[in-house]
């Protein structure tokens, strides 16, 4: 097993200076947005997270593509622990983008908004991963089937936006694009390093509970050369791989 | 030199989650013996079954079927095994006639084959029946036919006479008895009969090979606490 | 000698092809089942809209919506004789190519989608459409079949996914839907000018492209994954 633990300290002290300069950076370098106001500068919240949460599914597709091409585990548990994560900070966004829309707009939901709907649609498949594992009781097949999964809905991730996209028209003004290419100096920096903050903030915690995973399998391990198979309670039915 | 064995097994592993089903199972079958697989139920004689037939994956260790090293080479195997197990595996609202006929194709076997292995289990008239409405013996029958229709030089069998009356066994029994020329692995509820027709007994307790002899050579004790 | 050769992948497909709609020949338990379906939902919708007719975009979400609930009927029945009859393993003991069955299941539910669409939508034209089916109608049966091939490939995708879960009947569409999402909203902005007073008589140009974009990478991908779904 590889030592998810190594480098983890040193990863957490960056990404907690990375969020704070982000943090410090929002509050007292952005300036405020003319037609918005304050509530605008959720959006270095809220689009980092779902660009890291969209990363991130893309991600465990392609570690599943990993699981599928050598039959090695390790990368189904890698797969599921990089959906995982991004499936809270997909929570995250819709949250987020839930307020901001109810200041800005008036309503909770905006379906005019091509980029919140297609990632509700995002959200709603990757919602079924965990009840897709869970609902397979043979380890072996539980990997192979979620990696399956993730392969599709990882290719679905672009599609669908392709899709959304198009079906829409902007009817509301766009100040800002996920680039951030077209926005203001001081705010396109403000946002890159609360982009950078965030994916950093993914990284460690992926590995946090990788090594988690990992420690928690390899003292399973021992008990069982230990203690022999009967030794060790068997393993309740789970959604997570093991 | 000796001919190659048909079936090869050396440090055979197989597990389901953490439950370890086979572990550590060898054996080696010449062509045209036939094995008899002992154990209770759970003693992991359907899982055996089921990894010579391809259908599942060994674990660790080495599985050859003639000759064939599996799973790498399984499309190669598939052509030459039959198995027939506890499920007739053919689909109840087709007549028999329809099910051989999908087989036959799967197969690659020419139709003319389907009309004479129906002729030799004695299933020729009711061969147009749907399979539900036929009693279990004669389903048993048809599923015969399916498994020696492509005349697979291995044959994987599963509790085979259960369900047959007399009559019907002795119908069959040439078909995927010792006179099919088959290499055999063979499991039966009922050892005495199983042993009878047995060139090498194997017995599986808890997934582990407690003894691999020949029939005469076989403990009645050893035999009686695998069913104990 | 064995003068027999494994049968050719195309041979296999059509070899299951024919045994599954035999199948539901001797059965009839599919295919009616989605037609009754099919229109039921056209009355819901009659009440549920409080109207006589419906045109345009209302018309093709209404259609849309039909024939996915519909379909849905079908995609959760895809497997399960292969899986209570053991033709899993009657077709992994046969020495064949097994994305044969795929595309073999893929081909049988587009037929299903086929002969509903040849009832219902008719149905659709004489119970709620304000509008004539003739002049858009080969827009329409372009569209529709190019909707058939995204609801066959990732139904059977799902279906041979679910067929092996303990929820089986809940995650065939709980997975399929969001996953069809881009695909239905091409078929329904695509055919909703179509059905429109005085409409268009071909449907515009981006939805047909992006209903047969999705067609081809999903059928790529599935015939990807899909042997990963039949081994044990």
């Amino acid at each position: 097993m590889t030592t998810y633990g190594r480098g983890l300290r040193g990863l957490a002290l960056a990404t907690v200076a990375t969020i704070t300069v982000a943090f410090a950076l929002v509050f007292f370098y952005a300036p405020l947005d003319a037609d918005q106001g304050f509530i605008q500068k959720i959006f270095y919240l809220h689009v980092p997270l779902a660009i890291t949460a969209l990363c991130g599914f893309v991600f465990g597709g392609l570690l599943g593509a990993m699981h599928l091409r050598t039959g090695d585990r390790r990368w189904d548990i890698r797969s599921y622990v990089a959906i995982h994560m991004a499936l809270i900070f997909g929570i995250g966004t819709l949250i987020t983008g839930g307020i901001w829309a109810k200041a800005s707009w008036g309503h909770w939901w905006v379906w005019s908004d091509p980029t919140l709907t297609s990632f509700l649609i995002v959200l709603l498949l990757f919602c079924t991963y965990q009840p897709l594992r869970f609902s397979i009781e043979d380890s072996e097949r539980q990997a192979r089937y979620a990696s399956v999964f993730a392969v599709i809905a990882g290719a679905f991730v672009p599609l669908n936006f392709i899709a959304v996209r198009l079906a829409q028209a902007y009817v509301h003004p766009r100040v800002l694009t996920l680039t951030g290419g077209n926005l203001p100096g001081a705010m396109r920096l403000t946002f890159l390093v609360s982009l950078v903050g965030m994916a950093l903030l993914y990284v460690t915690l992926w590995k946090y509970e990788m090594a988690a995973k990992s420690t928690r399998m390899q003292v399973r391990a021992l008990r069982r050369a230990l203690l022999g198979d009967d030794g060790v309670a068997p393993l309740k039915r789970s959604a997570a791989p093991s | 030199m000796d001919p190659p064995p048909a079936i090869e097994l050396r440090g055979l592993v197989r597990r389901f989650g953490e439950r370890t089903v086979l572990r550590d199972v060898s054996a080696s079958v010449p062509a045209g013996a036939t094995l008899a697989v002992l154990g209770r139920n759970g003693a992991g004689k359907s899982t055996l079954l089921r990894i010579l037939a391809t259908l599942l994956r060994p674990h660790a260790g080495e599985v050859r079927v003639l000759g064939e090293a599996l799973p790498a080479r399984a499309f190669a195997v598939r052509a030459r095994l039959g198995l027939l197990g506890h499920d007739p595996l053919l689909y109840r609202d087709l007549s028999g006639r329809e099910n051989l006929t999908y087989h036959a194709r799967l197969h690659g076997v020419a139709i003319a084959r389907v009309e004479d292995v129906l002729e030799a289990v004695g299933m020729r008239e009711r061969a147009d029946e749907p399979v539900r409405l036929l009693s279990r013996g004669m389903v048993q029958r048809l599923a015969v036919c399916r498994v020696i229709l492509h005349r697979p030089s291995v044959l994987l069998l599963d509790e085979p006479l259960a369900n047959l009356d007399p009559a019907a066994t002795q119908l069959v029994a040439p078909l995927i008895g010792r006179a099919s020329g088959a290499t055999r692995i063979l499991t039966s509820h009922d050892p005495q009969a199983a042993l009878a027709e047995a060139d090498l007994v194997l017995g599986l307790e808890g997934g582990r090979a407690a003894f691999l002899t020949e029939p005469g050579r076989v403990d009645r004790e050893a035999v009686g606490r695998l069913y104990a | 000698m064995r003068e027999e050769r494994a049968p050719g992948s195309w041979r296999t497909t059509i070899t299951v092809l024919r045994k599954d709609l035999l199948l539901e020949l001797r059965g009839l338990e599919t295919v009616p089942a989605m037609v009754l379906f099919a229109l039921a939902t056209l009355v819901v919708f009659h009440f549920g809209l409080n109207r006589d007719t419906v045109d345009g975009q209302l018309a093709a979400g209404v259609l849309t919506a039909t024939l996915l609930f519909a379909a849905m009927l079908g995609i959760n029945r895809l497997f399960v004789a292969e899986r209570e009859q053991g033709g899993f393993d009657a077709f992994l003991l046969a020495p064949v190519d097994r994305s044969a069955l795929l595309v073999a299941k893929a081909l049988a539910l587009f037929v299903f989608l086929a002969v509903l669409e040849v009832i219902a939508v008719p149905a659709f034209g004489l119970l709620l459409l304000g509008t004539s089916l003739g002049p858009p109608l080969l827009g329409l049966i372009a569209m529709l079949l190019l909707g058939d091939v995204a609801l066959a490939v990732i139904g059977t995708l799902v279906s041979a996914i679910a067929v092996h879960t303990r929820a089986r009947d809940l995650i065939g569409p709980i997975i399929g839907l969001p996953l069809l999402m881009p695909a239905l909203i091409a078929l329904a902005r695509g055919i909703g000018p179509l059905l429109a007073v005085h409409g268009s008589s071909w449907p515009p140009a981006r939805w047909v492209l992006i209903l047969a974009l999705y067609d081809v990478v999903f059928a790529l991908l599935a015939y990807a994954v899909f042997d990963f779904l039949l081994e044990d």
